[in-house]
C-alpha cells in the first residue's frame, strides 16, 4: 500500500513557488527558504496570498501533484489539476447510484456506521486515557447513546431521512460529551456545540481548520480514483459543495481530525493566546497556531495501523485514498457493499 | 478498419500483455500512478524524444515518430525510426528503447511489431526487422518481424479494442508480476482472492468489542 505521500503546506504571506530543476522552491522576499524535490510529492497547499509561477503551475500538472489555494483560514478557493480525468464509465456509475434513493440510502448507512462507530472509539479511548467521576459516567453514557444509534443504522435498509434523523441524534450526543475528553485549558477551552460559520469558540475554531484540512485530502483523494467529488448520497447535490467528499471524510473526521484537536490542547501544544477573537465573537488562529497545528496534522498522517478491512498496514495519511479507493471497487460492482473504515 | 476516434495508445499492448486488468485501469480507468520504473522510463524516453532526424551516411534517424495504424486501431510515438539507404529510397527500420532487461512474455517485440506495422501502413514500405535496445545491458536485440510476431500483434490489439469496448476492468488476479506493478497500489490486487465480504466485515467490527 502505498505510504502517504509528502504534501507541502505554504502558510508564510508573500511567499512565492517556483520552479528549479526537478525542486519546487519556496522564496520570501527573494530569499529561498526551502527546496522539495517534486518526486514523492503529493500535493501543494497554500494557503492565502501565495503566488506561484506559471512553469511550476505546468510542471505540477504533468507531475500529477496537486496544487490548492485555500484562504489563510482554510476555506477551500480553487485547486489545480493535471490532464488525467478517470472514468467517465465509473462517474456515470457514481452518479445512476446517486440517482437511486434506496441505493444512495445504502451508501450513507455505511458513512454513518463509519461515523458513528469511530466517534464511539474516540469517546472510549478518552474514558481509559483519563475517566474518572462524573467525567467517566458522561463519556460512558455518551457512548452507550452511539451504540443504540449504531444499531439502529445497521437495521436493514433505513431511508434517508431516518438515517439522517439518528445521524443527528449521534452527533449531538457525541459532541454533547466532548468537553469531557479536554482535560486543562478550563474556560478557555469549553466546548459548548458545534458553531461552524464562524467558529465561536477556540475549540470550534481548531475542528473547523481541521475539517478543512480533511475535506481537502478527501477531494483530492476522490479525484485521484476518478470519482467526482460534488455528487455525494448522505450529503445531497447542492451548488458548490462537495458532497462526496463530505461523504468519505465523516468516517474519519473522529479519528484524524477530533483526536488531533484534543490532542494539541490536552498535551497544551497549543494555548488560549494561539486563538485571536474578532469583535463579532469569530474565532481565528494566529500564524504560529497554524504552523503547530500543520505540523500536528502532518505528524498524525504518518501514523500506521492495520486497516480492519483490507488487513493490511497503512498510514493514516493514505485513509482517504483508500477509503475512495474502496467506495469506486464497490461502483464498480467488485465488491458486496462498501467498506466503511472502522477504528478500534 | 477502425476510425480515427476508436485509435487506442501503442503502449496499451504492452499492459495488456502484462495484465489486462492494468490495461483496462490505465486505458479505461484513466488511472496512472508513477512509480521508479515508470519514471526512469520517462526519462530515458525524454532522451531518444528530441522529434529531429539526423543523417549520417546509409543511416538516417528519426525521433519521436508520431505513427497509426487504421487496420490495427493503434497510434502513439516510436522512440527512434532508423532509415537504411537503399536503391531508391530508405527503407525503415523501427528501434524501440526499454529501460531494464529483456522480458519473458514477449511484450517489447510486440509492441516494436506493432509500430512496425504502423510504419508499413504509412508508408507502404515494408519491414523485415526491427530492433529493442535495453538500456540496463546496453544491448540491442534484433527481432525479425515474423509472421507468427505479426499475428500475436494483431490478436493482442484485437484483445485491447474487445476489453476497451466492454467498458469493465477485469478483476484483480494476484500474480507474482503484481509486485512490478506500476498501478499495485491501486489496484489492491488482495481484494481479488481475499474478497471478504463487506457484510461479514461490518457485522464482526460492531460485534467485537
Ligand atoms: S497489481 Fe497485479 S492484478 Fe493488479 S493490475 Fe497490476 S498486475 Fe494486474
Amino acid at each position: 500500500m502505498k505510504k502517504h505521500g509528502n504534501t507541502i503546506y505554504v502558510t508564510t504571506q508573500g511567499s512565492y513557488l517556483h520552479k528549479e530543476g526537478e525542486c519546487v522552491c519556496v522564496r520570501v522576499d527573494s530569499v529561498e527558504k526551502g527546496k522539495i524535490p517534486i518526486h514523492g510529492l503529493e500535493g501543494v497547499v497554500c494557503f492565502g496570498q501565495i503566488g506561484v509561477s506559471p512553469f511550476l503551475l505546468g510542471h505540477l500538472a504533468e507531475n500529477g501533484v496537486s496544487l490548492t489555494f485555500l484562504t489563510e483560514h482554510g476555506k477551500f478557493l480553487a485547486r489545480l489539476v493535471g490532464p488525467v480525468s478517470g472514468n467517465v464509465l465509473l462517474r456515470r456509475e457514481q452518479y445512476r447510484r446517486a440517482d437511486d434513493l434506496q441505493e444512495s440510502a445504502r451508501l450513507a448507512t455505511g458513512f454513518l456506521l463509519g461515523k458513528i462507530a469511530n466517534s464511539r472509539t474516540v469517546l472510549q479511548r478518552a474514558c481509559r486515557d483519563h475517566g474518572e467521576g462524573e467525567r467517566d459516567a458522561i463519556l460512558r453514557c455518551a457512548a452507550l447513546r452511539l451504540k443504540d444509534c449504531l444499531q439502529r443504522v445497521n437495521q436493514n435498509e433505513s431511508a434517508l431521512d431516518a438515517l439522517r434523523g439518528v445521524e443527528g441524534e449521534a452527533a449531538a450526543a457525541y459532541f454533547d460529551a466532548f468537553s469531557q475528553m479536554i482535560t486543562v485549558g478550563g474556560e478557555a477551552f469549553t466546548f459548548h456545540q458545534r458553531s461552524r460559520r464562524p467558529p465561536l469558540d477556540r475549540i470550534n475554531c481548531l475542528l473547523s481548520f481541521l475539517y478543512s484540512l480533511l475535506a481537502h485530502d478527501a477531494r483530492s483523494a476522490l479525484e485521484t480514483v476518478g470519482l467526482d467529488p460534488a455528487v455525494g448520497y448522505l450529503h445531497r447535490d447542492r451548488p458548490g459543495r462537495p458532497s462526496l467528499a463530505l461523504d468519505l471524510m465523516e468516517e474519519l473526521r473522529p479519528v484524524l481530525a477530533d483526536r488531533v484537536a484534543l490532542t494539541l490542547i490536552n498535551r497544551q501544544e497549543i494555548a488560549a493566546d494561539d486563538f485571536k477573537i474578532l469583535e463579532s465573537g469569530a474565532v481565528i488562529l494566529n500564524d504560529d497556531a497554524r504552523k503547530k497545528l500543520l505540523i500536528s496534522w502532518q505528524q498524525k498522517k504518518t501514523q500506521e495501523i492495520l486497516h480492519p478491512y483490507l488487513q493490511e498496514t497503512v498510514t493514516l495519511g493514505s485513509l482517504c485514498r483508500v477509503q475512495a479507493l474502496l467506495l469506486a471497487r464497490y461502483l464498480r460492482g467488485d465488491l458486496d457493499a462498501y467498506p466503511p473504515f472502522i477504528y478500534k | 478498419m477502425y476510425s480515427e476516434d476508436d485509435l487506442v495508445q501503442l503502449s496499451a499492448l504492452q499492459h495488456y500483455i502484462f495484465c489486462p486488468r492494468q490495461c483496462a485501469l490505465i486505458h479505461l480507468e484513466q488511472l496512472w500512478e508513477e512509480n521508479r520504473l515508470t519514471a526512469e522510463g520517462q526519462l530515458m524516453h525524454k532522451r531518444a524524444d528530441s522529434g529531429k532526424a539526423e543523417t549520417r551516411g546509409n543511416v538516417k534517424k528519426a525521433t519521436g515518430l508520431l505513427l497509426r495504424s487504421l487496420a490495427l486501431g493503434l497510434s502513439g510515438k516510436a522512440d527512434v525510426v532508423e532509415y537504411l539507404r537503399e536503391e531508391g529510397g530508405w527503407r525503415p527500420y523501427p528501434v524501440e528503447y526499454k529501460r531494464g532487461r529483456p522480458r519473458p512474455d514477449g511484450a517489447d517485440e510486440v509492441q516494436l511489431c506493432a509500430q512496425a506495422l504502423c510504419l508499413e501502413e504509412m508508408t507502404g514500405k515494408s519491414i523485415g526487422e526491427g530492433a529493442l535496445y535495453y538500456g540496463e545491458k546496453k544491448r540491442r536485440k534484433i527481432v525479425p518481424l515474423t509472421e507468427k510476431l505479426r499475428e500475436r500483434t494483431i490478436e493482442t490489439a484485437l484483445g485491447v479494442h474487445e476489453l476497451l469496448k466492454s467498458g469493465k476492468t477485469p478483476a484483480p488476479v494476484k500474480a507474482a508480476h503484481c509486485a512490478n506493478c506500476s498501478l499495485n497500489e491501486t489496484c489492491l490486487p488482495d481484494l481479488g482472492a481475499k474478497r471478504t465480504r463487506v457484510r461479514d466485515y461490518i457485522s464482526r467490527m460492531l460485534r467485537e468489542e
